[in-house]
């Protein structure tokens, strides 16, 4: 059955706790999700409070300050600090995002962090991503043709085809939807996810790529595909706006259009 | 210890190439659904006043009695294809799914069969 509790050495203990100096007047408090794999420690909040005079506006901001000036040993990745390398994503006031898009300001009181949902933890904020990658890996995302390319130019597209992957290449695979979406916390052994799925439907809908029905076969699966129930967290919580929801509602309409 | 690769684990035993008659089976029988249960609804109230003779009467027209079965397998088969869903989702341990999927698909049956046949037995007046 599925397991509601969590297990004796995932229990969240209260950690510690950093004063912002007597004279900060713009003070805001981050509790961020602590584990070291090193010890048998459970893992704990640690509290930070900060002036936010002295820190940029985003909460990625906020998190580098901590690193850099308040406690060295908090782990986090980041990389472009401009929502494009999908890095930084981890749960944020409740909700996966990326915290270089999230502004410290949109959240009242203070502000919890913690890293993407039901993910093996490697070390405080950073979570696991082997499986959900070899996921993408096994949904071969790359154009598969017979057809060789035209010796003197590129493959061609049309507009309109060209418009149809609007939507779907703008997906940085940062996990957000992944991470927020029920069926994947119970069954991403097999289940691929909504950013898995969206990807494959970026491919399916490639008016260049010839593997169409190969693609199709590949999903064609109760736990691959059909374990998406609109649930729409995914689309919900997509920091870079996108409808992996609509994306999967697409695929399985292919998969019952080319049976009647 | 599992040294089986991540790519590996994610292929498993490869797609069921299944899984759209089941998909498509549910939407079919939910639209059939809406008709036929806002239809025994209303049937429903306007009998009220009705005693037995007269339900039994009514249910002897063939459009009413063919009407009820196809409300008895819509139901029990769009019940057994939601339920196996849920099973699927929320049911880790195989001997437990596979169990409760084959009494599942049993007890549907079964219980389908039972109001199918009452209605039959109405409409030969046994």
């Amino acid at each position: 059955m599925a397991q509601f509790t969590l297990p004796k050495n995932s229990k969240i203990y209260q950690g510690k706790t950093f004063s912002a100096t007597v004279d900060a007047k713009n003070k805001k408090t981050f509790r961020v999700y602590r584990w070291e794999p090193e010890n048998n420690d459970n893992p704990r909040m640690d509290s930070y409070e900060i002036d936010l005079d002295d820190c940029g506006p985003m909460v990625l901001d906020a998190l580098i300050y901590i690193k850099n000036e308040i406690d060295s040993t908090l782990t986090f990745r980041r990389s472009c600090r401009e929502g494009i390398c999908g890095s930084c994503a981890m749960n944020i006031g409740g909700i996966n995002t990326l915290a270089c898009t999230k502004v410290i300001s949109d959240i009242r009181g203070d502000i919890n962090i913690y890293p993407l949902p039901h993910m093996s933890v490697v070390k405080d904020l950073v979570p696991d991503m082997t499986h959900f990658y070899a996921q993408y890996a096994a949904i071969k995302p790359w154009m598969q043709t017979q057809t060789p390319p035209p010796p003197d130019r590129e493959r061609l597209q049309s507009k309109e085809d060209r418009a149809k992957i609007d939507g779907l290449y703008e997906c940085i695979l940062c996990a957000c939807c992944s991470t927020s979406c029920p069926s994947y916390w119970w069954n991403s052994d097999r289940y691929l996810g909504p950013a898995i799925l969206l990807q494959a439907y970026r491919w399916i809908i490639d008016s260049r790529d010839e593997n169409t029905g190969e693609r199709l076969d590949e999903l064609e699966d109760p736990f691959r595909l059909y374990r998406c129930h609109t649930i729409m967290n995914c689309t919900n919580t997509c920091p870079k706006g996108l409808n992996p929801a609509k994306a999967i509602a697409e695929i399985k309409k292919l998969l019952v259009s080319r049976t009647i | 210890m599992k040294l089986r690769t991540p790519l590996s684990k994610v292929y498993g035993l490869g797609s069921a190439k299944e899984g759209v008659r089941h998909w498509w089976a549910q939407r079919l029988t939910a639209i059939a659904l809406v008709p036929l249960c806002l239809w025994f609804v209303f049937e429903l109230l306007t009998m009220t006043a009705m005693d037995y003779l007269a339900v039994t009467a009514w249910m002897q027209s063939p459009v009413i009695t063919v009407l009820l079965i196809l409300l008895i397998f819509s139901l029990f088969y769009h019940a057994q294809l939601g339920v196996q869903v849920v099973i699927e989702d929320y049911v880790g341990c195989k001997v437990i799914r596979v169990t409760s999927l084959i009494l599942l698909k049993f007890t549907m049956l079964f219980a389908g069969m039972i109001a199918a046949i009452a209605v039959l037995k109405v409409f030969l007046g046994l």
